[in-house]
């Protein structure tokens, strides 16, 4: 049995009168420790899965289970406890709280979620700082570093609850080529070093190859399952 | 709780000028409060003690029926002497400082030229001053003590009949049983008047009150009473009404009655009114607090959908993101009141270092003393924190229960 499990899934939207299917009969599985990528051009339905295994979002139909649990039982208090005990997540607009430090964005997990004594927080802090080479930024705000820095904050934040699963939905989205590139490159560093499963959205085809599975989408529809250039 | 008080703190810096904004009209509204509050009460408790203390007492006791009596000063509701005596061993309490026995009644006052009225008030004048101390300020002209023999009179009357102290004036008064007699007095004093009941009132020594009424006994019209401690006038008043209260006379019926100077001044009309305009005055402060908050509550929220969606995402309990934005106005609270409350306090000491002076009707050059109690400082300041947390409940629960998908998708 796999960390991610996906059954036949489908999820529907209402706009005004007019019933948008956004996903139709998905299934997949993900294993732990993988490095996985759903890739597809915009509106295939790419966002909505990865908020439906990120207990974000509740499917119209089929079953979607997490580390065991059958995300589709939760109730909304239930689905928070359960996405900061096991999941974190990284944004495309990386989403930092822009009165915090960079230490103190990486802590608010570990502080506010999961109430981690002191002396332990701050080793592991002080461990994902160095990881993701943020050490000497530490003190300064969102606003006085660059975007890669912060998406390498992001990066750090979502891994400091050790969670078994990171969903990044297009994390590359507004950085450069490079620095998109040297960002997947630390996420899979992250993957080897922290032992989580990551699971990224993109559509940036120069960067879909670093993953080891990657999964397509068109149109809400499930388009094959390949082995990506990082497969190990 | 430290850290949901460190961010709240940090949001609110995030919008300084707003932040500033809202902290300063709580301010300026505590401000007005606590000033309003401080003069208001201040010149309420003034007005009070120089009713109290300058001619009514604090309490007076009659004979049943006195105070409603359809004559004015009625002879015939004298207390006797027997019943004087029982009312002398009921006023032996702790609470009492002082008590003033008096014959009230009303004569003709000629200066052998004209005559006009006057209410006069027979009095042991040590125990009257010891009663309503005030009384001796009120002497303009003249002798602060009062000997047999003489009179105090008040100075609309020494103005209207043209007389001075040292002069003699004859004091013409109906007795019980209806004849009339007269008796010589000296002016050894002159009355400033004073507000309310008793206001323009004479004074002369109660055995020439008795020899000018041919009372072969002492009888009393009523006894005023200063009580150590006038905040405990009516807990005193109820224990002096039950001790009282089983004094009867030969029908069965209570002989005494027992009034405070609320049911006998028509100032207290004008205290209540003080109190209901303190109260609206309180309310307004409510309201300004109550829409700042919430309006900058409401903004805030507003501004920070993508911050909650990310915060939720990341697995913050719904419970805890209402405390976030419940802090943030609670603080906003704290600040206006302490803010408000310093200057407010400041504004106090500096308006009682001016020697602000002001007149009430007959009385000139009362000197304003602002007075604050820290526990009305404490009620403020608590209504207005209390106000900001409920002004910034509904905002705070609009964000916990904001779906995260929802939040993050808002640009």
């Amino acid at each position: 049995m796999g960390l991610v499990e996906v059954k036949e899934v489908s999820k529907e939207y209402r706009v005004g009168e007019v019933v948008v299917s956004a996903l139709q009969g998905i299934s997949l599985e993900i294993d732990e420790k993988a490095f996985v990528s759903v890739i597809g051009p915009s509106g295939s339905g790419k966002t909505t899965l990865l908020n439906l295994i990120g207990c974000l979002d509740k499917p119209t139909q089929g079953l979607i289970r997490v580390a065991g649990t059958d995300l589709t039982t939760l109730n909304r208090k239930q689905a928070a406890a359960f996405r900061g005990r096991h999941m974190g997540f990284i944004f495309q607009d990386f989403n930092l709280l822009p009165v915090l430090t960079v230490y103190e964005n990486i802590e608010y997990p570990l502080l506010m979620v999961q109430n981690v004594p002191p002396v332990e927080r701050e080793k592991r802090i002080l461990d994902l700082l160095e990881a993701v080479g943020m050490t000497e930024q530490k003190d300064k705000y969102p606003d006085q570093i660059s975007g890669g820095q912060k998406q390498r904050v992001a990066v750090a934040r979502a891994l400091v609850p050790n969670p078994q699963l990171v969903l990044a939905d297009e994390p590359t989205a507004n950085l450069d080529s490079k620095t998109a590139y040297l960002i997947i490159e630390l996420m899979k560093r992250m993957r080897d070093q922290f032992q989580t499963t990551f699971i990224f959205s993109t559509h940036d085809q120069k960067i879909v190859g670093e993953a080891e599975i990657l999964y397509t989408l068109v149109d809400g529809k499930l388009n094959g399952q390949q082995a990506g250039k990082g497969k190990k | 709780m430290g850290n949901l008080f460190k961010i709240a703190v940090r949001n609110l810096l995030r919008y300084k000028r707003r932040t500033l904004l809202t902290a300063s009209l709580i301010t300026i509204g505590v401000i007005f409060v606590l000033l309003f509050v401080a003069i208001s009460g201040s010149f309420k408790n003034m007005m009070i003690g120089q009713i109290t203390d300058s001619m009514l007492g604090q309490i007076q006791i009659h004979k049943k029926g006195y105070v409603a009596s359809k004559e004015n000063l009625p002879l015939n509701l004298n207390l006797q002497a027997k019943a004087l005596m029982k009312l002398e061993k009921g006023l032996a309490q702790p609470e009492i400082e002082a008590y003033s026995p008096r014959i009230k009644f009303g004569g003709l006052f000629s200066n052998f030229a004209e005559t006009t009225n006057i209410r006069l008030n027979g009095v042991y004048p040590e125990k009257e001053i010891k009663t309503v101390p005030l009384l001796t300020a009120r002497i303009t002209q003249g002798n602060k003590s009062l000997e047999r023999g003489e009179i105090w009179i008040p100075d609309l009357l020494a103005k209207g009949m043209g007389v001075k102290v040292g002069d003699p004036v004859v004091i013409v008064a109906t007795n019980q049983d209806g004849s009339v007699n007269g008796k010589q007095f000296k002016v050894s004093g002159v009355l400033e008047s004073a507000t309310g009941p008793g206001g323009r009132d004479g004074y002369i020594h109660i055995e020439d009150a008795m020899e000018t009424l041919r009372m072969t006994e002492v009888e009393i019209s009523e006894v005023a009473l200063k009580l150590k401690d006038f905040d405990q006038l009516h807990p005193f008043e109820r224990k002096l009404e039950g001790l009282l209260s089983g004094e009867l006379n030969k029908m069965g019926k209570p002989i005494f009655e027992v009034h405070t100077w609320e049911q006998l001044s028509p100032f207290y009309n004008i205290a209540k009114m003080i109190d209901v305009m303190t109260f609206f005055i309180k309310l307004m402060l409510i309201a300004i607090v109550l829409i700042s908050v919430m309006n900058v509550m409401i903004m805030a929220v507003y501004e920070r959908i993508r911050e909650i969606g990310t915060i939720a995402a990341i697995g913050t309990l719904p419970g805890k993101i209402l405390s976030l934005f419940v802090i943030e106005g609670f603080s906003l609270g704290i600040l206006g009141a302490v803010i408000g409350s310093s200057i407010g306090t400041g504004l106090i000491v500096i308006l009682n270092m001016v020697h602000y002076r002001f007149d009430f009707g007959q009385q000139k050059g009362l000197l304003l003393f602002a007075k604050i109690y820290p526990q009305d400082i404490l009620m403020i300041s608590a209504i207005v924190i209390l106000v900001s947390v409920i002004a910034s409940l509904q905002p705070a629960y609009k964000a916990s229960r904001m779906e995260p998908i929802e939040a993050l998708r808002h640009v």
